[in-house]
């Protein structure tokens, strides 16, 4: 599934501080806040008049929510409150199909994340999410023509009711935990795309999430179906401007890959300084599909992520890249799940955290091994490097294996650089903060050789914006 | 005394960084174009009165040293006595802390600047041991090292000038390496000779106007001492200012230095010609013990 190299595809992303720099203006239609109760959740269902169905799926999400205990192993979101945040903020804009029809201070969020050029040449597909509200929606013809579906969540619980009961809340269930519980009963926005059988998609199809406003909280919904032998690309982009509250943010990803199907989905992570970053990812996988994640994430306070894929067809792989970057007071918890269930499942996952001026990364794995799933072949491979020492690095794989057959290994690294590498460097002309990107873009080497090339040169212009900034530029 | 130069400067100011053309012509009197200062400078690395410590250890106690352009001084001295130590305080090591004296490159003082400004003011050093850097290439490094001396850049890794990766693969040719040294990580897995040629090639890359080179001779075999001579040769007859650590005397067949200095306890107690390097050779340093004592007392 090659995508033809086009770095400016991800400049969206990567331009995204430059956005973040202005607070957009624009007025709102609906603003819910307050208490997460009964009443809340049917506002928000009333308002987006949806069938009756759904606000029962969110009402027992929400009884989930109040049982379950919050999760002992999060730290550093003390300040997080959710009874002051704002749940749904709906901006007074109906959905366009146009650049032109959009408001205009929503619109000029836009262009500095140069989306509509990026559109216009390089993808398939863009929806784009402002606060709780997808206000952007762009298909290109070809998709039509191919039966492909890509619509607002919202519009798909309307439209294609029975696909969506299908899959909604099936690979990710609510009641997992207290978050994902949350995420169900509060849900707004987010993309549905269905690709029919053997449908290959050659450009991705992008999503980008902006979160405008203070305390409040965005709870998008992405969900895939990829039909039997067909392939997508999804690429998802996040970011926010900073301001002096926290905003949460506690978004969903639900992939299924019928057999025979190739998903790729990547996320390029850039939230402003302030957001607690929640998400919750999940892939099923039948036979013989793929999916491929890759997780970039380098803004926000918190991070909270870790792509799962179930395996669940016989023959069925799955690779997951994390790239993590916590420069600064921040804490990356991310990490990979898989677990096998069909026969001869492979699995590859590489992890590559950077932790930098006090930034801490927590990686997390599973690799769990059912009964029965023989022959199963996992490698993951785990790399932190630290820069300073304030800054620290941690790692957690967990193993569960219930058959012999199993072929699971380990590696993990630690980096750490050293002032007299860096004296060294120096002593040639480079800034403190030039130094230390050179290493660490070298550091990252082998898994941008894996990522697709417009990745690949985003996360290089981030990682040299994040360093430079450090030592000044010269 | 050392000469007065007065300089004109056809392109970049000579307080820049840019290690552009310029043309020095002697006792002219011509202000700088860019900048309008006098251009009265000396044309040395001056060393004045140098006291700097390690871990809070006192290492150097009174340096002076004074290095000309186009000319090879050679530094020598027991082991601890604070070769390395001037070098890494010249090339502004964070480790080194100077305590008093001051360290001026052609009339300016440097002695605050961070190793980066000092480098791109034409100070290189060549380490004794270069680090591991793992995920960083020459071929990076030399390109980042030559876009920030050229001033104006939009990536740093971008490269500007075509010719720079012939004169890299020339350089790493006349130093006695490969060109795949270029996309290998800079010393990982390196044989200790292997090092000191890269530091080499790197010194011929870069083109810096003083070069401070930390025992250059020490692990390599004949024909890497050839390369080393001939390279000093050269930089001395394009007019850069060499400050030679070593600790043997076998350099000097290929390469014969202006002017030989002794460092003993964190002082320059004798400096003269190729005679004192034979005394150092045939007698060791205990003579200096009492040379030492001598100064203090005087």
């Amino acid at each position: 599934m090659k995508v033809e190299g086009k770095a400016e595809l991800l400049d969206t992303i990567s331009s995204s501080s430059e956005a973040a720099a202005f607070s957009p203006r624009y007025e709102k239609a609906i603003e819910i806040r307050g208490k997460v109760d009964r009443s809340l959740v049917e506002e928000i269902s009333r308002e987006k008049r949806e069938p009756e169905w759904m606000l029962r799926l969110r009402l027992k999400a929400l009884e989930s929510y109040n049982k379950l205990p919050a999760p002992n192993w999060l730290s550093g979101i003390d300040e997080l409150d959710l009874d002051e945040l704002i749940h749904y903020l709906k901006p007074d804009a109906a959905l366009a199909r146009s650049w032109d029809d959009i408001p205009e201070g929503i619109r000029r969020v836009y262009e500095s994340l140069k989306l509509p050029e990026a559109e216009k040449r390089v993808l398939a597909g863009i929806s784009f999410q402002f606060e709780s509200e997808t206000v952007y929606l762009g298909v290109k013809r070809m998709l039509e023509e191919k039966k492909v579906i890509m619509v607002p969540m919202e519009e798909a619980v309307i439209r294609y009711p029975d696909m969506v009961k299908q899959y909604f809340s099936k690979v990710f269930p609510y009641a997992e935990h207290k978050f994902a519980a949350l995420h169900t009963a509060l849900w707004s926005g987010g993309v549905f795309v269905y690709v029919p059988k053997g449908v290959r998609i050659p450009q991705p199809i992008e999503a980008f999430f902006f979160m405008a406003s203070a305390l409040e909280g965005q709870f998008e919904h992405t969900l895939l179906i990829a039909d039997e032998g067909s392939e997508l690309q999804f690429i998802e982009g996040c970011s926010a401007p900073m301001y002096k509250r926290y905003s949460f943010h506690d978004g969903m990803v639900e992939i299924y890959a019928h057999k025979g199907s190739k998903v790729k989905f990547v996320t390029l992570q850039n939230w402003s300084g302030n957001v607690i970053n929640f998400n919750n990812k999940r892939a099923v996988a039948e036979g013989g599909a793929y999916v491929e994640w890759l997780e970039g994430s380098v803004g926000s306070k918190v991070t909270y992520v870790y792509p799962s894929t179930i395996l669940k067809g016989n023959d069925s792989s799955t690779s997951i890249y994390t790239i993590t970057i916590s420069n600064g007071k921040k804490l990356k918890d991310t990490g990979a799940k898989v677990i096998a269930i069909g026969k001869n499942a492979r699995a590859k996952l590489v992890s590559k955290s950077i932790s930098a001026n006090g930034g801490k990364n927590v990686y997390r794995g599973l690799v769990r091994i059912n009964k029965g799933a023989m022959n199963a072949v996992v490698a993951s491979s785990c790399d932190s490097l630290i820069l300073d020492g304030s800054s620290s690095s941690y790692t957690y794989p967990h193993n569960q294996v219930e058959e012999d057959t199993a072929s699971i290994t380990h590696e993990a690294r630690t980096g750490r650089i050293s002032e007299e590498q860096l004296f060294y460097m120096r002593s040639r002309g480079l800034s403190e903060g030039e130094a230390k990107s050179l290493m660490v873009l070298g550091f990252m080497e082998d898994v941008l050789i894996d990522v697709p090339f417009e990745m690949a040169s985003v996360l290089n212009s981030v990682v040299q914006l994040e360093f430079s900034k450090l030592g000044g530029m010269g | 005394m050392f000469a007065l130069f007065r300089i004109y400067n056809s392109r970049s100011c000579y307080l820049g960084r840019g290690e552009g053309q310029r043309q020095y012509i002697r006792d002219q009197y011509f202000p700088c174009r860019r900048c309008n200062l006098p251009g009265v400078y000396a044309l040395t690395l001056q060393i004045e009165d140098l006291y700097a410590e390690i871990g809070g250890k006192a290492v150097l106690r009174g340096v002076n040293i004074e290095l000309k352009r186009g000319e090879v001084l050679a530094l020598m001295g027991p082991n601890g006595s604070g070769k390395t130590t001037l070098a890494n305080a010249v090339a502004g090591s964070p480790s080194v802390i100077v305590k008093r004296g001051k360290i001026v490159v052609d009339g300016e003082d440097i002695t605050g600047l961070p190793p980066e400004e000092r480098s791109l003011r034409g100070i290189l050093l060549l380490f004794q041991q270069p680090p591991e850097i793992p995920g960083v290439k020459l071929s990076t490094l030399m390109i980042a090292a030559y876009n920030k001396r050229r001033g104006s850049y939009t990536d740093l890794l971008k490269v500007t000038d075509p010719s720079l990766f012939s004169k890299m693969r020339s350089s790493l040719y006349a130093a006695g390496l490969n060109e795949d040294f270029l996309f290998r990580d800079l010393n990982v897995g390196f044989s200790g000779g292997e090092r000191k040629r890269l530091e080499l090639a790197q010194a011929m890359i870069l083109g810096s106007k003083y070069l401070l080179m930390d025992e250059p001779d020490s692990g390599l075999d004949v024909e890497g001492l050839k390369a080393v001579g001939s390279f000093i040769e050269d930089a001395r007859k394009e007019g850069r200012g060499i400050l030679l650590i070593t600790h043997y005397t076998r350099l000097f067949s290929a390469v014969r230095p202006d002017r030989i200095a002794i460092l003993f306890g964190g002082k320059v107690v004798v400096e003269g010609g190729l005679e004192v390097a034979e005394r150092v050779e045939k007698e060791g340093y205990s003579w200096l013990e009492g040379l030492e004592a001598k100064r203090v007392e005087g």
